[in-house]
């Protein structure tokens, strides 16, 4: 009986054996194709923003002459013409605008969503249910059926031509995408450790601050890092409401180098397009992994 | 917590319903009225009731173009998205070295794609002596004039929306790397192909996360405003004059708030019936684990 069961174990594990070095070969040879597949995907995705760098460092002549990136007279009147701008202001203003704008809404942001996200994870209270099912409509809710009369509130309010309305929504919460994806990180955080602070005595701002905040920190940088891109590339938001080419942020700064340089200086506008995709990469490559992680979470969950 | 008043949460939420209040809700009921009004900021909007529908529907050319480019736009760019996203998670959920460095670099484009700069190189790229046509005559083809043909230049719109697959690419491996491994080893035992496991297994498992990349990817598309703004500025012909174009030149170039916001409308209502389309239709093809129903 007992050897019965040694034999048939040896013959299946041969069997398994054999099929498995049939399967390594297949392996081998599958996963080279998908190497080669996604190398020759990921070279066609990336090339155009390598071109644009090497083509920033390019004379005009050489930018529509050279298919390749490597300039061979390197160059940096692109930089340098192009950051003085045809305008009085050079790029230094319009990096600093673009500062001014995110700095209030990504903390506002941070804050708002952090205590309003606690609010909805951690606590009953009337409507709530109500409350919640709106933020998962406005989530997707186009903005742009209420950007005319976000318009004229803005306007009645006398905050036209300021950075008001570019960052003000958002520190109410505004965001709910954000909001969500905190909720869904909450839930997900068992809630020992704030029952132990209420029972020594903390209150319930307290518990948020110096217990929830920091286990939710993870998510929050991630909210941060996105609102910061956001922000970044919005463009039809300035572009609405500013007007004075001295508040200008990046995003506009560029759309009007392309209305107002000369058709010949193509160097210029593309070493500015380096300089503005430059905050972005940084910020993208020191913190890819909250970036990862939050559009997993606060995707899959969803 | 026990000792709290149930009042408690609302402090915690109070600038959220603020927000909603003040910068949603009353939007949202305001555009509907100013939807049935001619308001061009000079005078207080004047009731004109179905006015601006009428005019939409009847007799405005623009309006039909760029209708319809916006449908064709977003039945092109979604599906494609969609079906190349899972595609390329779908090679990379193999257990591949260096997965983490593509995941990266199929993620950058997503970050920027949004952005202006990204816009104007664009510009550059497809421009007529631009890189794709240099790389065309270079294999022997004959350059293309990207954005002088009308349907040429809808397709490099369609391109750099393409282009950013990374970030639907990033929640379909997520959901592709959660899949219950003994399932394919079962699947393998009983003699399944590749083909029958991705059919059968994959595929009913990430439904729930297909139906949430559908409905974000096609309420984004239908909002496109900077690509065709800054590469093509909605030529030639109108032929990339998508919707949101539209209503930004009518509301902010020319002042007709009303109409403007009778497009507005339009576009709401056809992103809605569609996404409870797909809610709808959810139901017979959208599996939760752990429901019973299916």
């Amino acid at each position: 009986m007992a050897e019965e069961i040694t034999v048939r174990a040896t013959t299946a594990e041969l069997a398994s054996a054999r099929a498995l070095a049939e399967g390594r070969r297949m392996h081998a040879i599958s996963s080279a194709v998908r190497y080669a597949l996604l190398a020759g995907v990921g070279f066609l995705m990336l090339y155009p923003l390598i071109w644009l760098i090497g083509a920033s460092f390019k004379t005009n002549s050489e930018i529509f002459a050279n298919p390749g990136f490597i300039p061979s007279e390197p160059t940096l009147t692109g930089y340098i013409e192009g950051w003085r701008t045809s305008t009085p202001y050079t790029f230094a203003t319009f990096f600093w605008n673009t500062f001014l704008i995110i700095l209030p809404k990504t903390i506002g942001t941070a804050i708002s969503c952090a205590a309003v996200a606690y609010g909805f994870a951690r606590f009953e209270f009337p409507g709530k249910r109500i409350l919640f099912a709106t933020l998962i409509a406005t989530l997707l809710l186009p903005n742009v059926v209420t950007r005319i009369p976000q318009y004229l509130l803005f306007r009645d309010l006398g905050w036209l031509d300021s950075f008001l309305p570019l960052w003000v929504p958002s520190a109410f919460a505004g965001d709910a995408f954000f909001v969500f994806m905190l909720i869904q990180f909450l839930r997900a955080i068992p809630r020992d450790m704030e029952e132990a602070a209420r029972v020594d005595g903390a209150n319930t701002l307290q518990t948020l601050i110096y217990i929830v905040v920091p286990m939710l920190a993870p998510a929050l940088i991630s909210v941060c890092l996105f609102q910061f891109m956001w922000t970044m590339n919005d463009f039809l938001g300035p572009l609405i409401y500013l007007s004075s080419v001295d508040k200008y942020p990046i995003s506009l700064a560029l759309k009007l180098s392309i209305d107002t340089t000369e058709a010949f200086q193509w160097n210029r506008i593309l070493a500015m397009s380096v300089l503005a995709l430059v905050p972005a990469l940084t910020v993208f490559f020191l913190a890819q992994k909250y970036f990862i992680e939050g559009i997993s979470t606060g995707g899959v969950k969803g | 917590m026990g000792g709290d008043s149930k009042y408690l949460g609302l402090a915690y939420v109070a600038p959220y319903i603020a927000g909603l209040l003040i910068f949603t809700a009353v939007p949202f009921v305001a555009s509907f009225y100013l939807s049935f009004t001619d308001y061009s900021l000079m005078r207080p909007p004047q009731w004109s009731g179905l006015e601006n529908y009428t005019e939409l529907f009847t007799r405005d050319r623009t309006f039909r173009k760029s209708l319809s480019v916006t449908l064709l736009y977003v039945f092109m760019t979604v599906p494609l998205k969609l079906i190349f996203a899972l595609f390329i998670a779908y090679i990379l959920n193999y257990r591949l070295k260096f997965i983490n460095f593509f995941r990266t670099a199929y993620y950058v484009p997503s970050i920027l794609g949004g952005s202006i700069a990204v816009a104007v190189l664009w510009r550059y790229i497809f421009a007529d002596a631009g890189l794709v046509n240099m790389a065309i005559t270079a294999f022997g083809g004959e350059a293309v004039n990207w954005f002088g043909d009308p349907g040429n230049a809808l397709f490099t719109i369609t391109l750099l929306r393409l282009w950013q697959f990374g970030s639907a690419m990033v929640i379909f491996l997520a959901a592709l790397q959660s899949i219950d491994k003994t399932l394919y080893e079962a699947a393998a035992i009983d003699g399944a192909g590749k083909w029958h496991t991705f059919v059968y297994i994959t595929l009913p498992l990430i439904t729930p996360v297909i139906f949430f990349n559908l409905i974000m990817q096609m309420v984004q598309a239908f909002q496109e405003f900077n690509g065709p703004y800054v590469i093509t500025e909605g030529g030639p012909l109108k032929s990339t004059y998508l919707l949101p174009l539209y209503i930004y030149e009518e509301a902010f170039k020319k002042f007709h708030m009303g109409y403007a916001s009778a497009i507005a409308w339009v576009l709401f209502a056809i992103i809605m019936v569609l996404t409870l389309i797909a809610f709808w239709s959810s139901r017979h093809w959208v599996y939760y684990a752990g429901d019973k129903r299916s």
